[in-house]
This record gives C-alpha cells, structure tokens and sequence, in this order.
C-alpha cells in the first residue's frame, strides 16, 4: 500500500453579483396585468374626483379678505384663519397677555427637543421637565410680579391641548410604573388594586370619563367646595393616560426575562434599586414603540375635552367658527386645526422610528 | 415603616383638608365681593348669544347678562370670568356654585325649577320654527304637507314635528341626526325639505351657513314659545333679586327711552319714574344692597335692553332676528318691565 497525501484546500466561492434589477418600462407597471391597469385606474379616478376639492382649498380659495363679506366666493375661506388665528391658537387669552401662552410653547418644544436623546434620559431629566411645568403653569396663572391673573376658564388653543398633553403623560409615567410593578407583584393587595384599577379605567370609554369629572364629580363634593373643571378634566386624562401605559409597560416588564431580577436578588441587590437601575431601563427600552404610540393617542384624545367645555385647540376653533358675520367656514376651521394636530402627531412618530432604529443598532452591535 | 408614614400624613392632610372647607353661610353677594369679580356660565359659542369674539372678548345677549349683573355688584362690566358649559354642565355647573349666573339660552322649564335652581326673568323669547327655501312657496307649518324636516335626535324639537305632524295630519318624514352640524349640513346640502329648530338658532344658521340668506325663509311651527331665563341656584333670595332687578334695568331704560347715548341728558329730569330708576331718589339700590344709581351705571355702560338686543342678535348684527315678541309691551312684544319703586 502506497501511502497517498491528500491537501485540503478550500477556495471560497466568490460571491454571486445580485440579480440585475428588473427595469419594467413604465407602461407595464401600470397596466402591465389586470389588477395593476384597475388599481391605475382606479387612483387616477380617485386623483380626479378630488380635483375639485383641490380646486376649492387652492385656485377658488379667498386668501385675503378686508371684510368678512369679501369671502363669499367659490373656494375656501383662508382670510377666516388668518383673522382668527389668534382666537383658535391662543383662546381667550388676553391678547395682551398673550406672549406667555407663545412663551410656554416655546418652553415646551425646547423642553422636548432637549429631551429627544435617551442618552440624556435620567432622574435630572425628570427634574428638569418638574421645573419646567412648574415654570408654565405659573406663567399661565400669572397673578405675581406684576403678571395679571388669568384664570384657567380664560385659558384655550394650543397652549391647553400642549399643556394637558404633557401634563396627562408626565403625571401618568409615575403611576403607570406604580401599576405596572404593582400588577406583577407578589402582594395580593397590591396586585389586585392595580388590575382592578387598570381594568375598570380601560373598561370605560375615556368621553364617560370626562363626562364623570366635569358633571358628576362637583356634585359630589361637599358644598362650597370646587375643583377647577381644568384640573378635573387633567385628573381624567391623567388617569385614562396611566392604565394605557400600565399595560404597555407589563408587556415590556413581561418581555424581560426572570433571570434579570433572579440575578439582582442573587447578588443581594435591594428591590427598588433593582427595580430603579435594572428592570425598568430595560423594560422601557423594549417598549418604545407602543408608548409613543400612546403618546400619539393622547395628545388627539386631548381634543375630546371640547364636550365638556373647555377651549382647547379644536373647542376654540368650534368657537371661532360660530362667528356669524363669516361665512360659515367650518370646513377650513377643522381642516386648519386637523393640520395643526397632525404636524404634532407627525413629529412624535418621526421622532419614534428614529428611536427605535437607535435602539436596534445597539442591540445588534 | 415608610409606607405607613406615607399613609398616616396623607389621613392627615385630608383630615386638614377637611376642616378647611369653608362655611357656606356667607351670601353669594359677600362671597362675590370678597372673590372680586362675578362668575358666569357661558355657552362654548352661540352666535349672537354668546361667543368669543376674534380677540377673545365674550359678546352676546346672554353675556350682556351677565355683564349687567357685574355692573350692579362692582360697576364695572368687565369685572366678570366666563365659563364656557355644554348643555349637560350647566346645571350642576350652577347647582354646585362652580357659576354664580346662568344666561345660556335657558329655557325656563317646571323640572328644571325643582332641581335647586331658580329662574329670574326671561331675557329672550323664543319658539320652534321651521326653515325652508323660499321657492317652495311655503309660508306656514299647515302647508308642508309630506315634507321631509331635517332633525336632531334627543331634543324637544323631535317631538314638535311628530305633534305638528298629527296635529295637521302633514305626514311629515324625518331625517334624523345626532348633531347639530350635521343636521344644518344636511338641510342645506339638499337632503330634507324643511329644517326645525329654535327660531333665534334658525336665524343663526341661515346668517352663517345659508350661501345666500334671503333664498331662505323661517317661520313658526306651533305657537307655544319658549322664555330663555338666566337662572340662579337656590337658597340665596338677596342674590336672585340682583340679578333679576338687573335685567329689568335694562328693560326699564328702554321703557323710559334712556340709552347709553342720552343718560346724561336725564339727570335734571322732573319725572319721579326716571328721577327713581337713575337713583336720584335715595334707598332703591341700597334695599337691595347695591349702590342707588347701579341702574344708571347698567345703562351708561351697556346700554339698554332695546340697544344691547340690536348689537347682538338684532338688526345691526349679522343674525338680524326681528324683536317680535321680545320687543317691549308698548310695541306689542312680550318684555314688561317691573315698577322700580
């Protein structure tokens, strides 16, 4: 037997250059099959049909109006939202009061522009955010220093849809976390108040809540005694706000793995640091989607507070548009206040997927 | 430990809390002096009646109201904070004192008087009226034989037309909506013949919503009518005095033909009526505890009922509603000022 020497030599396939891309010539796209030349068709109808709403909100539109009578043309009635910017953005704020209504909006973009990164996000963020509702309440209230009192029935527009987002949410992370802790606890007490709480608050549409705290709450207080209907109307947000986020915050706790805590346990961690530095930074992380997804449902909810009569956004649009001597311009009214609305939700959602693809670069490398 | 500390300060605070609930033995007129300004129930925007205006100024009939009321407590007629209630808050808005007046296009009704609330005197007579276009030829409820009335559900107007239907045996079709909006919307995009709702709203609607106003025509459709009344809660009789003897200030002065304009032209009147109503005679006001000429300062500064009814809902507003039955009863309207002796 002749012994044999084998060598192994790999040589790695190069390769293969992706496929070349299919450039369909236009036509073919279009009508290339039944289905695509009926969907072809089908928009290109649809594109015509609402030409003459294009017509109306562009070509036909009156932009500029001496007069209110001036606006009786064809098309939509512009000049109404520019001579009743003020009223739908600010409210019934006095108008010469009205650089602390813009005041706070500003503070409140800066406040969440500073707070955009997660790498600033910490107990001095919470602090600062404190501060900074603090500063914009005051601003509101005014009644010091020389600042006239504004009354919270006086305030509307942009500032208290703003303010009642912001607040709802802030006031609402605190006892979410309570909730969600409280839900996945050992104590009974504890576990059973809080799926009692988040189940009857999600059972109940948030209008009912509202409708509760506007009406239903003063009288049962005893007499002479009044909470602010802004205030009631927070406290109703808020909560509505906390049971929502409650359970977005279970599934991230749930999604978490025991092995994080039995870890912290086992290393004679105490609860509530392991809570503090441990579970919830990673319970969080994991669930940035669906709470901004809440954010965005409860800055639109805030609208709802119209039927209980208070001037946010949309409450002093209604209002403005009531004004008789224009020509009913209900449409341009909601359709500038649904503008409104929609740059802020827009925003939040940009600001969620850019989130999320930072959170997925980390977590892969 | 810290759990308990927690909760034994928060028994605390609310029993603190407790003990500073304030005694409700105070009149609404010292509380209202003490507080500085008078509170009121406003709509959320009732054109004509009440509504911010573009720099957020509370106008309207309703709100003059009030303003008058301000006027008599601490003559000054900006000395007031609007709230702005739905249809639902108002009362228990008033019931609980969260709003010392109600001016919100109140209709004084008997259940509405058993719930703990008082109503004052009308400042605005109203009926149901139907809105057709003119070219129907249509002038009177009997005429609109087999029409279709574009309606909203859950308000008293649903039942007028099922009465006026049979009453006249009109057969009439609704086309129910559950809001306003959309009820108008309707009416005026074609969809019914016929639109029913209070006639001071009917003028309303057709003022604002009608691409031409003079296309359409209102009129009544039955005669029972309807006082709109600023209410107060009960319990306070001083209170409800001032804000009843404030409103027929305003109907006094137009009786006696003093406007905002002309008042100074009556303080050397001889007529013991006009020489009573200015407060030139001493001990009127002060029964009541207001000032003697807080009559006078409602006129000077609003103006009176005739003049305040004319820049509001009247003819040099955009709403144009005829005084009719809210003209004075020396023009054969239903307003009767009470004697101010």
């Amino acid at each position: 037997m002749t012994s044999m020497t084998f060598a192994v030599v790999s040589r790695p396939i190069p390769p293969r250059a992706p496929p070349p891309k299919l450039r369909r010539p236009l036509w073919r796209l279009l009508f290339g099959d039944a289905l695509s030349a009926a969907i072809t068709l089908g928009t290109i109808a649809l594109i015509a049909m609402l030409l003459p709403a294009l017509k109306w909100a562009t070509v036909d539109a009156t932009w500029h109006a001496a007069t209110p009578s001036a606006c009786q043309g064809a098309g939509a009635c512009w000049a109404f939202i520019g001579a009743k910017l003020r009223l739908i953005l600010f409210g019934l704020y006095p108008p010469t009061q009205q650089w602390r209504p813009i005041l706070v909006i500003a503070i409140t973009l800066l406040m969440v522009l500073a707070s955009l990164s997660p790498r600033v996000w910490g107990g001095r963020l919470a602090l600062l955010w404190g501060g900074a509702i603090l500063v914009m309440l005051t601003l509101m209230y005014g009644g010091f220093a020389g600042l006239a009192f504004v009354p919270t029935s006086k305030w509307g527009g942009m500032p208290v849809t703003l303010l009642l987002s912001v607040l709802s949410l802030a006031f609402a992370f605190p006892l979410s976390i309570a909730l969600a802790l409280g839900r996945q606890s050992d104590l009974p007490v504890a576990r059973g108040l809080s799926i009692l709480f988040i189940e009857i608050v999600r059972g109940i549409p948030l209008v009912a809540m509202l409708f509760v705290a506007a009406i239903l709450l003063p009288l049962f207080l005893p007499a002479g005694w009044t909470i602010d209907k802004l205030g009631r109307t927070l406290a109703a947000l808020t909560i509505f706000a906390a049971a929502y986020l409650a359970e977005v915050l279970r599934g991230g706790l749930q999604g978490l793995g025991a092995g994080q805590a039995e870890a912290a346990q086992a290393l004679g961690i105490p609860y509530w640091r392991m809570i503090w530095r441990i579970i919830l930074p990673q319970a969080i992380q994991k669930v940035i989607p669906p709470l901004t997804n809440t954010a965005v449902v409860m800055v639109k909810d805030t609208a709802l507070v119209m039927i209980v009569g208070v001037f946010d956004m949309l409450g002093a649009g209604r209002a403005a548009a009531t004004d008789p001597a224009w020509p009913a311009p209900y449409t341009e009214t909601y359709m500038f206040v649904a503008t409104m609305y929609f740059s802020i939700c827009f925003g939040i959602t940009i600001y969620a997927q850019w989130l999320e693809r930072g959170v997925r670069k980390r977590s892969h490398g | 430990m810290k759990l308990r500390t927690v909760l034994l300060s928060c028994v605390a605070a609310v029993g603190l809390a407790a003990t500073a609930i304030p005694a409700s033995a105070k009149s609404l007129l010292e509380t209202a002096r003490e507080r500085g300004n008078l509170i009121c129930g406003s709509s959320q925007g009732t054109p004509g009646f009440g509504a911010p205006d573009s720099n957020g100024y509370w106008r309207g009939l309703d709100i003059d109201i009030c303003r008058a009321v301000a006027v008599a407590v601490f003559g000054d007629k900006d000395k007031v904070q609007f709230v702005p209630l739905t249809g639902q808050q108002r009362i228990p808005a008033l019931q609980t004192g969260e709003v010392d007046v109600l001016p919100r296009t109140f209709t004084w009704t008997l259940s509405r008087s058993a719930s703990g609330i008082d109503f004052t005197t009308p400042n605005f007579y109203d009926y149901t009226g139907f809105m057709v276009k003119k070219d129907l030829g249509v002038t009177k409820a009997e005429d609109l034989k087999g029409a279709s009335v574009c309606v909203q559900t859950g308000s008293t107007t649903e039942i007028v037309v099922e009465d006026v239907s049979r009453q006249y045996d009109l057969g009439l079709k609704t086309v129910v909506f559950d809001n306003t909006q959309g009820t108008r919307q309707a009416f005026f995009s074609g969809r019914c013949d016929a639109l029913i709702t209070d006639a001071s709203a009917l003028a309303s609607v057709r003022a604002t919503m009608a691409k031409n106003p003079d296309d359409y025509i209102i009129f009544p459709a039955t005669k029972y009518m309807e006082a709109l009344t600023p209410a107060v809660r009960s319990g306070d009789d001083q209170w409800r005095k001032i804000v009843f003897w404030s409103i027929e200030a305003l109907e006094e002065g137009e009786l006696l033909g003093i406007t905002s304009q002309n008042i100074d032209s009556f303080k050397d009147s001889k007529d013991p009526a006009v020489r009573r109503f200015l407060g030139l005679e001493p001990g009127l006001g002060t029964s009541l505890g207001l000032s003697d000429d807080f009559a006078a300062n409602i006129i000077r500064q609003l103006g009176n009922y005739g003049q305040i009814f004319d820049r509001t809902v009247g003819k040099d507003s955009p709403l144009k509603i005829e005084r009719g039955p809210n003209a004075l009863y020396s023009a054969g309207g239903l307003m009767f000022p009470m004697a101010f002796e």
